[in-house]
């Protein structure tokens, strides 16, 4: 008999097959050494590389132990044992509240910026060598700055988002501005539309899908930088946990933390996804 | 046809549009001495070909377009931005793809009426969308229609506004034949009805005199000008499958192929003569038309008004 799967069927298949091969291959990976001396090496240089203790305590974990600390985790993720145990919700919940503050603290800037720099050559052409000038550093850079001038490691991490947040979306805000097509533009010139009007009922639709292009690349951004700063800041915040429990050496911890960095990125990126679409049109 | 004898609705004079070189010889002189008049509830069509600024004289008639020389006056008052008072219908139909027909419709009402309630703006974009057919598809976006049923929605846009004239930037040039047909055949009921005032640009020859009580031929650029006007004698109400069996719809059809065909250009090499200067410019055609007209053919009764401006 044959069935015919449909396209989503085959690649869940697939996905499914392919997780599977991956735990095949972590198990494998993560046996527990039980042989003592591989045949044929040296004894004494298996001594020197720990072969020869016929210890399992790898710090890596198999599967299993994986799943279990994942379950662990994520079934109290709010508790607060003080400040360097804290559950994986309260550690998130820090980073998304500073990659959010940054972010639309950003948007705040780009995009009213974007629009006159989009609307007016002269400004464009002002304002584009400082672009170009500050697109390329890497946010990291700016934090000694912010340290310094701020004095504050959370506001300070909240700045470095706002700085790498800001280029995509003033960018791609000034660019849709920009290109918005003469025919909308020149429709409502003869229907004498006042400025704010066109604004928001031309420019700013014609020019959202570009907008919220920009504006996915900047929390895509900023969701990687935020780790990299908490790491630098330290406190609290995922990116603080991931270093802390890399000074731990609890490496299930730490592969538990770039799963969840993961997931979250992945559930950000597809909000922006959903308004994308919310936004698009089809000429 | 006859047009009423009073002040010109729109008077165009010597109009001309210049461009710099981009070489830095000489500047571009695209059309220049642009004159005619059109009267209140004419519709007047323009063709030439490609390039001797048919649709600039059209874009600066909206106000989009600046002038290089010349003025253009509408009801006495001299046009020098775009208004509400002249619609304008676009060869893309330039509707927002992100608006439904009657939101595309209703933000033209809006602009015309500010102080207007939600409901009034609605009954009112809805009476034009049921004007040209589209009744059913108001909820509908750009991209769910049809190349035809976009440029109706287009024209209902620039005919909800109610302006004193209507420009047409070869409206029907993206549409099938078909298609072109029915939309004309509509245009044609909706303008008698509304008794408007039309500017229309257009290459079809037929579309040409289906629709219009005058028809402008304008000469090949660089130094276009309109160089005859056609009177359109054909009576209305005119219908698409009788018109060519009145006596004057082969001598007008034929008068202007033959000029698209041929004297389109013989017009522009009298213009690099060196007497290209000391030709009057200062010609009008609507004057030059109404008294005895000069004849170019013989046939002895209900010969078409065809009169040469410029030979």
């Amino acid at each position: 008999m044959k069935t015919r799967l449909s396209l989503g069927q085959k690649s869940a298949l697939l996905s499914l097959a392919l997780f599977g091969v991956l735990l095949l291959v972590w198990q494998l990976a993560t046996l527990p050494e039980t042989t003592t001396v591989a045949a044929g090496v040296d004894p004494e240089y298996a001594a020197l590389m720990g072969g020869g203790a016929a210890s399992s305590a790898s710090s890596f974990p198999t599967p299993a132990q994986m799943a279990r600390t994942v379950w662990e985790r994520l079934s109290d993720p709010f508790y607060d044992n003080g400040p360097n145990d804290k559950g994986i919700g309260i550690q998130l919940a820090y980073s998304i509240a500073r990659v959010l503050a940054g972010f639309f603290l950003a948007a705040a800037v780009a995009i009213p910026l974007g629009f006159v720099i989009g609307n007016s050559r002269v400004v464009y052409q002002a304002l584009d060598p400082y672009v170009q000038l500050l697109k390329p550093i890497s946010p990291l850079a700016w934090m000694p700055l912010a340290l310094y001038t701020i004095k504050d490691a959370s506001a300070s991490s909240i700045f470095v988002i706002f700085i790498c947040s800001l280029w995509p979306m003033l960018i791609n805000t000034a660019h849709g501005v920009a290109n918005v097509r003469r025919d909308w533009l020149d429709v409502s010139r003869t229907l004498e539309v006042n400025p704010l009007r066109k604004a928001f009922r031309v420019i700013l639709p014609a020019a959202a899908p570009t907008i919220l292009t920009g504006m996915r690349i900047s929390m895509g951004i900023a969701w990687l930088v935020i780790v990299a700063a908490e790491m630098l800041v330290g406190g609290t915040g995922i990116g603080y946990f991931v270093w802390n429990e890399w000074n731990n050496l609890s490496i299930t911890n730490v592969l538990f933390a770039i799963i969840m960095i993961g997931v979250v990125g992945m559930a950000l990126d597809s909000v922006f996804g959903v308004l994308s679409k919310r936004v698009a049109y089809q000429e | 046809m006859s047009t009423p004898v009073t002040h010109p609705f729109l008077q165009v004079e010597h109009l001309a549009r210049v461009y710099p070189s981009p070489t830095g010889g000489e500047d571009v002189t695209v059309f220049d001495h642009v004159n005619f008049r059109i009267h209140k509830g004419e519709f007047v069509c323009v063709t030439g070909h490609s390039g001797c600024g048919k649709s600039t004289i059209l874009n600066i008639l909206a106000g989009l377009d600046k002038a290089s020389a010349g003025n253009v006056f509408m009801d006495g008052r001299e046009v020098s931005g775009p208004s509400l008072d002249r619609g304008v219908i676009f060869q893309s139909h330039a509707l927002m793809p992100w608006l439904t027909v009657l939101e595309n419709v209703s933000f033209a009402v809006k602009s015309r009426w500010p102080s207007w309630s939600k409901a009034q703006i609605r009954d009112h974009a809805m009476r034009y969308i049921e004007l040209v057919g589209l009744r059913g598809a108001e909820h509908k976006k750009p991209s769910q229609l049809s190349g035809g049923m976009k440029q109706r929605v287009g024209i209902a846009r620039a005919f909800s506004i109610e302006p004193k004239m209507l420009l047409m930037d070869e409206p029907f040039g993206a549409l099938d034949a078909l298609t072109r047909g029915v939309i004309q055949d509509e245009l044609l009921k909706i303008c008698a009805e509304t008794q408007q005032t039309v500017f229309m640009i257009t290459h079809d020859v037929d579309e040409a005199i289906l629709l219009s009580d005058r028809i402008m031929l304008m000469s090949n650029g660089p130094h276009a000008r309109i160089a005859e006007i056609v009177n359109n004698t054909l009576p209305r109400p005119r219908e698409r499958s009788a018109i060519h069996k009145h006596a004057h719809y082969y001598p007008i059809r034929n008068h202007l192929v033959d000029f698209l065909v041929s004297r389109s250009k013989l017009f522009g090499a009298q213009r690099d003569a060196p007497d290209a200067p000391s030709s009057p410019t200062v010609f009008d055609p609507a004057e030059l038309l109404e008294p005895e007209p000069v004849v170019t053919h013989t046939p002895p009764v209900g010969k078409p008004h065809i009169h040469l401006v410029n030979a």
